[in-house]
């Protein structure tokens, strides 16, 4: 039976990873390939890298990092951040990434879901949508979650998928950083509408969470980054019980 | 050890090559037939849309050299797809080394066939070491039908090969340079045959 996954996300600045982390016994808790590695060895079902870098020559510490990361790591991996181009994606792909993650470029230009796709295949396309609920209306964010579009949430997922898209990362900003559940019912409205699998991420505080997103949610995966990073959810033990609640899980 | 990845224009072999290199093997990445012919094993590996692969295989001549190779030969991913005798995927004829037909997945469950899923009914020296508790990843959303070549299946909607071997030609449909360590026990199988 097909598992469902459990993702942590890495956040990337300058080729080192920011946001605290406190593994006790890691040398350098900046290094992404140590810390991905750890993962990896917790059972992680897959990485997201999401680069924050802003400047266009600091990118290019990313292709290195992605070199690193795929040389010592035997899982899947997907990159995301300031992707907008088949030149950023073929740099990425060449070097050793699997999927590469688009967000806003995609919604500035949703043709480029469909360049890539067919340039690359939809299998490692995936598009990423920060979603905002405001006056009644579950809308599509750029830039970090910071400006809304006119996109509705729901539809865009389906042109998304429509163009190319080979899964979904959908992130509730309402829920992001709040450690009180997932969006649920999103969640459950994206999955049911794309025929595609979706990952959600956004709000995952406790191992029931993550119960909750999979069964009333209907995700196929779910990222999260501060409570793996911290160790507040250990991923194994997560996984464990999961597996208890007769969620298929990889262990 | 001599061992070449095929160089066509399908996919990112880079993953393939870091898992050998993990292994301790540095592979030569070629599409020359003698170099083909001369290595001591050699790897198809591919990802992207058969049609597409399929007419770069046959641009380089690969497709009449692949057949007639008699060491051990291993297929990843769309390069099982293009072992096999036909593809739906835009109605693409394939090298015939499986006498399979490759179809598409059902709509009734999300496709692509992303992620982790268990193999079972292992067979052979690729599975060595492997047991029905073993997980792949896969990422696919055309599949092999079940046939007497099958070495390890798996279940999406479906039944459908994981693996299949006959003679030196081997093939897995999942991606074993993704696979942690049971992904790399095959790899590791298929260096030591």
């Amino acid at each position: 039976m097909l598992t469902k996954r459990i993702i942590p996300c890495l956040d990337i600045k300058d080729g080192r990873t920011v946001k605290g982390v406190n593994f006790v016994d890691l040398r350098d808790a900046g290094d992404p390939v140590e810390l991905g590695a750890r993962y990896a060895a917790e059972m992680a079902d897959e990485l997201v890298f999401l680069d924050i870098t802003a400047t266009v020559e600091k990118r290019k510490t990313l292709v290195e990092l992605v070199r690193h990361v795929a040389r010592e790591i035997n899982i899947p991996f997907t990159v995301g951040g300031g992707i907008s181009s088949i030149a950023d994606v073929s740099a990425l792909l060449n070097a050793g990434a699997d999927k590469v993650s688009i967000n806003s470029s995609a919604v500035k230009r949703p043709e480029l879901i469909d360049e890539l796709s067919r340039e690359f295949g939809n299998q490692c396309i995936v598009v990423a949508i920060d979603s905002r609920f405001a006056d009644g209306v579950h809308v599509v964010n750029t830039h970090g979650g910071r400006t809304p579009t006119a996109l509705e949430t729901i539809k865009w997922a389906r042109e998304a998928e429509n163009r190319g898209a080979g899964e979904i990362l959908l992130t509730s900003m309402d829920h992001d950083g709040t450690k009180a559940g997932f969006a649920d019912e999103l969640t459950a409205k994206v999955s049911e509408t794309v025929g595609v699998p979706v990952i959600a991420s956004g709000g995952g505080g406790t191992q029931e969470h993550f119960l909750d997103v999979f069964t009333k949610g209907k995700a196929d995966a779910a990222l999260a980054a501060s409570i793996f990073h911290f160790q507040e959810v250990p991923i194994k033990e997560l996984k464990e019980y999961l597996r208890d609640q007769n969620i298929p899980m990889r262990l | 050890m001599k061992v070449a990845i095929i160089k066509y224009n399908a996919g990112n072999v880079q993953s393939v090559t870091f898992a050998l290199n993990r292994l301790g093997i540095e592979p030569v990445l070629s599409n020359d037939p003698e170099v083909l012919k001369s290595a001591d094993k050699v790897i198809f590996p591919g990802v992207g849309e058969a049609s597409t692969a399929m007419a770069s295989v046959k641009e380089n001549g690969l497709d009449k050299i692949i057949p007639g190779l008699k060491q051990p030969f291993l297929g990843i991913c769309l390069g099982l797809q293009l072992m096999c005798r036909h593809s739906e995927e835009n109605d693409t004829p394939c090298l015939g080394v499986f006498d399979l037909e490759v179809k598409k997945f059902p709509p009734n469950e999300k496709v692509p066939h992303m992620g982790w899923n268990k193999i079972h009914s292992l067979k052979g020296p690729l599975m060595n070491g492997l047991t029905n508790d073993a997980y792949l990843y896969f990422v696919h959303s055309y599949y092999a039908e079940m046939g007497g070549s099958t070495i390890a299946q798996s279940d999406y909607m479906v039944p459908f090969s994981a693996a299949l071997q006959k003679g030196n030609f081997y093939a897995v449909q999942a991606h074993p340079e993704k696979s942690g360590v049971d992904g790399a026990r095959i790899l590791k199988n298929f260096i030591e045959l």
